[in-house]
């Protein structure tokens, strides 16, 4: 569904993605794994088209994302929750969902905020507060929930357990699951496997900006060394 | 208490278009980021397309027509001065875009006046509003009436607007982070447009609705501009009841001001806002600014270096050539190359400050002006020779310097420049209205060398000797360990601090430097000119001081020089056009979008294309 090949991606002068190549079928759950730095969020900024000076193929849909300004890489159905989760601060929880908010799109799911509010209790106790006044795990269901209201048919998540408590990694895990059974594409990026190993199907490890291994997370088990070379422990 | 009332009533009258043009500003900087200097002229452009629509439109129905109509006139016009020209440098330094709007300031203050003719226009009066009414036996006109009851339900529809539609959400959004909405699926393209459509509508309103009260004339762009900077600021960036309650402030406080201290009208507005601004650094609603917040981070700064053998080569053939100027160029062209001289002085200490410390400075005809008439005071008052005064004049441009830097450094960014601004126009307005001891508006005159620098070539070469002294004295800091400690702060303020270097106070230093160097060019210019007036203090001195440092390209060092020895060419030959400003307007707006490098920049970047010049990080 989403073909990535010898894409290059720089910051000033220096190169972060170098010729990374990978596939992510439809359907599935696939982990971008890597240490620190090896250029995981940058490849998701990359697929958005929020990092300016990005080269190479990004199929997505048949068409070619490079080049392409974000908002039309959205409305192709490309749903982004960055890392910093970047929820909008003064807004209200229904006003950060209204920002998200796309018209229904054929073969994906429809959310409404009802539908949202059930994925996500808490949110829904909180649609009057202001961003800056939720915890950052309400914060990073926010930014799930308000990339959902794009009723998007793949999910690009940056480090979603990142700097969550536990209990809310838990329930990311539940509600990742339920999204994969709505139907809709999941890359997701982590820095070890224990949470990937509990949603996804497939893994991606990249290091250096460069495609290291892809496979399944059975084949991945079989070989120890990939996993100590290019993953933290 | 009758004479309060009509006074109150007066300054809310006045508040009505000083709000609407002022949340227009606020609205299109609270999203794109940009100080839309070109503000006050679409508030002229309101005005006088609102006067001829009141020419064609008959009765009630016909005038209020008219002001709506001028409101979505100017704001079409907004429409297509934000695709032409401010789209191209959305991604671009925050000066960029402050003289592509300065640009756009220079052409619609010709073209306007080529439709209507330099005389200023006499607002029509509105239909059944004419007369007065007596409150308390004061007389009010009800025209003022009518305002102070249509500027809420005005406030109300924007409040409504922004609060409560999805426009409103998304440009709330957009104004915290604009490529998260971005990516949201949001084309911010149109969003952008969208919003400056509506921001550009409300100046042309507030135009068009002042026509009785004030109607038409070329000057009142750069008239409001500075009311509407100090409302904003005291508001608080991207406030609108800010902008509401600032504007009643300002306009009440106005009134009051003339009634009781008629002299210290102008002077007034600015103490206010120093006052606010002291108390509540970001206005009385605004929130503090994070630089990079918004995705606006830029190429990252080449390092500067010593001249290389071949630059001082081309720089000493230079001088040599200028040292026997007099030797074969007339008269004109001494005095021309001295006013050229003076003014790369001032424009390379304004770059200085730019350049190397990051400090967007928007009055630095403060201390150019201040230099000027400090040297203009101690000639006509204490009989001070010339050559103490061009010590004297430096160190009390420094002085001020020192004053208005320790104020304004307390605040970063747009705050900043708009701080340096008003102080420039609170200099001004002192001298402007300060008229037995600076001759206000008259200027001071007869002011002249000592007998053995009368002569005009004896002139030139001092001028060329203080001028190039001047300017390498601000190189050579530039490379001394301080102007390392400057740009570190520049770079990242919180890196240097933690390496020890106290950032505010080098800004501080480096400020006030700046400022004795513009000093310097000032009380040069006092004696090459034998006079001082006003303007010299003027916003528009600080925008051509700006336009030279961007124009010569702010990231390399001979920028400011180049930059100003360019203009001050250009405007001896350009100003013999009838329509100077239009060319100059866009010319101006072509190099941003074109050339963004500038002149320097420009030429280095083609000589490394082409190879004449190698690039320093090629060789990586």
């Amino acid at each position: 569904m989403l073909d990535l090949s010898g894409v290059n991606a720089f910051y000033g002068k220096a190169q972060v993605l170098n010729d990374l190549s990978f596939s992510v079928a439809a359907g599935q759950v696939t982990a971008l794994l890597g240490r620190n730095g090896a250029g995981k969020t940058t490849t998701m900024k990359s697929i958005m088209q929020l990092v300016v000076a990005a080269q190479g193929q990004v199929q997505f849909a048949g068409q070619n994302l490079v080049g392409k300004p974000p908002h039309r890489v959205a409305k192709l159905g490309l749903g982004y929750v960055p890392e910093e989760r970047r929820i909008f601060t003064d807004l209200t929880v229904l006003e950060n969902l209204e920002v998200g908010r796309q018209p229904p799109r054929d073969g994906a799911v429809t959310w409404t905020q009802d539908m949202l509010f059930e994925l996500f209790p808490n949110l829904a106790e909180r649609r009057s507060n202001r961003g800056r006044e939720m915890s950052g795990g309400e914060q990073q269901m926010l930014t799930i929930a308000r990339t959902l209201m794009g009723n998007p048919r793949f999910l690009l998540l940056d480090e979603p357990s990142e700097g969550i408590a536990p209990v809310i990694v838990e329930q990311m895990v539940r509600v990742i699951k339920q999204l994969k059974t709505e139907g809709l594409t999941v890359l997701l990026s982590e820095q070890n496997l224990h949470f990937a190993q509990a949603v996804a199907d497939t893994v991606v490890i990249i290091e250096g900006g460069t495609e290291k291994y892809a496979g399944t997370l059975t084949d991945l088990a079989q070989h120890p060394e990939i996993r100590d070379a290019y993953l933290a422990v | 208490m009758a004479f309060f009332i009509a006074q109150i009533l007066t300054g809310l009258a006045n508040a009505s278009a000083l709000f609407m043009v002022a949340a227009g500003l606020s609205l299109i900087f609270g999203v794109t980021r940009i100080v839309n200097f070109a503000h006050g002229s679409f508030y002229m452009l309101g005005a006088y397309i609102g006067y001829s629509l009141m020419q064609i439109l008959p009765g009630a129905v016909g005038f209020w027509g008219a002001i709506l109509l001028a409101g979505v006139a100017v704001g079409l016009i907004g429409v297509i001065v934000e695709i032409c020209v401010l789209r191209p440098v959305y991604r671009a330094p925050e000066l960029f875009q402050l003289v592509a709007t300065f640009g756009v300031i220079l052409v619609i203050q010709d073209l306007t006046l080529m439709v209507w003719g330099p005389e200023d226009v006499l607002g029509p009066r509105a239909p059944g509003l004419r007369g007065v009414i007596r409150i308390m036996g004061e007389p009010v006109p009800k025209y003022d009436l009518a305002l102070i009851a249509i500027t809420p339900f005005v406030a109300l529809a924007l409040w409504y607007l922004i609060a409560r539609t999805r426009m409103g959400v998304l440009v709330r959004a957009a104004t915290q982070d604009r490529e998260m909405v971005g990516a949201l699926g949001v084309n911010q393209a149109w969003l952008f447009t969208g919003v400056f459509f509506l921001g550009t509508a409300l100046a042309g309103l507030g135009g068009a609705i002042q026509l009785p009260k004030g109607g038409a004339d070329l000057l009142m762009d750069f008239n409001i501009l500075t009311a509407i900077f100090v409302v904003v600021v005291i508001g608080g960036m991207g406030s609108l009841p800010g902008a509401y309650l600032a504007a009643v402030l300002i306009s009440v406080l106005n009134v009051f001001g003339v009634a009781y201290l008629p002299q210290s009208t102008l002077v007034l507005m600015f103490v206010v806002m120093v006052i606010v601004l002291m108390v509540r650094p970001y206005g009385l609603f605004g929130r503090e600014e994070v630089a990079g917040e918004h995705g606006q981070i830029g190429e990252p700064e080449r390092p500067i270096k010593p001249a290389g053998l071949t630059t001082r080569l081309v720089v000493l053939a230079g001088l040599a050539v200028l040292a026997f100027l007099p030797l074969f160029g007339s008269s004109f062209a001494q005095v021309l190359v001295t006013d050229i001289l003076i003014f790369c002085l001032f424009a390379a200490s304004l770059h200085f400050l730019l350049g190397m410390g990051g400090l967007v400075s928007f009055g630095h005809a403060a201390y150019f002006g201040g230099g000027a008439y400090a040297a203009a005071l101690l000639v006509t008052y204490a009989g001070t020779p010339m050559e103490l005064v061009l010590l004297l004049a430096p160190i009390a441009a420094g002085l001020a310097a020192v004053i208005i830097g320790w104020v304004c450094l307390r605040l970063t960014g747009v705050y900043f420049a708009m701080l340096t601004l008003a102080f420039a126009q609170l200099l001004w307005s002192l001298v402007f209205q300060w008229g037995e001891v600076t001759g206000g508006d008259d200027g001071m005159v007869d002011i002249w060398p000592s007998d053995w620098a009368s002569d005009t070539t004896a002139f030139f070469y001092l001028t060329l000797l203080l001028s190039v002294g001047g300017i390498l004295m601000l190189r050579h800091t530039a490379h001394s360990p301080f102007g390392y400690a400057l740009r570190a702060a520049r770079d990242s303020a919180r890196q240097a601090e933690a390496t020890g270097i106290d950032t505010k106070r080098i800004q501080w230093v480096a400020f006030a430097f700046a400022g004795a160097m513009a000093g310097l060019a000032g009380g040069l210019f006092v004696f090459s000119k034998g006079s001082v007036f006003p303007n010299e203090l003027e916003i528009a001195k600080s925008f051509d001081a700006l336009i030279v440092v961007f124009l010569g390209g702010v990231k390399t060092l001979a920028g400011g020089v180049v930059g100003g020895a360019a203009l001050k060419g250009a405007e001896d030959y350009i100003t013999r056009f009838e329509y100077w400003r239009l060319v100059l307007g866009i010319t101006i707006i072509l190099v941003v979008i074109m050339a963004p490098d500038g002149i320097v920049g420009s030429l280095r970047r083609a000589g490394e294309r082409i190879g004449l010049i190698r690039d320093p990080e090629a060789r990586s």
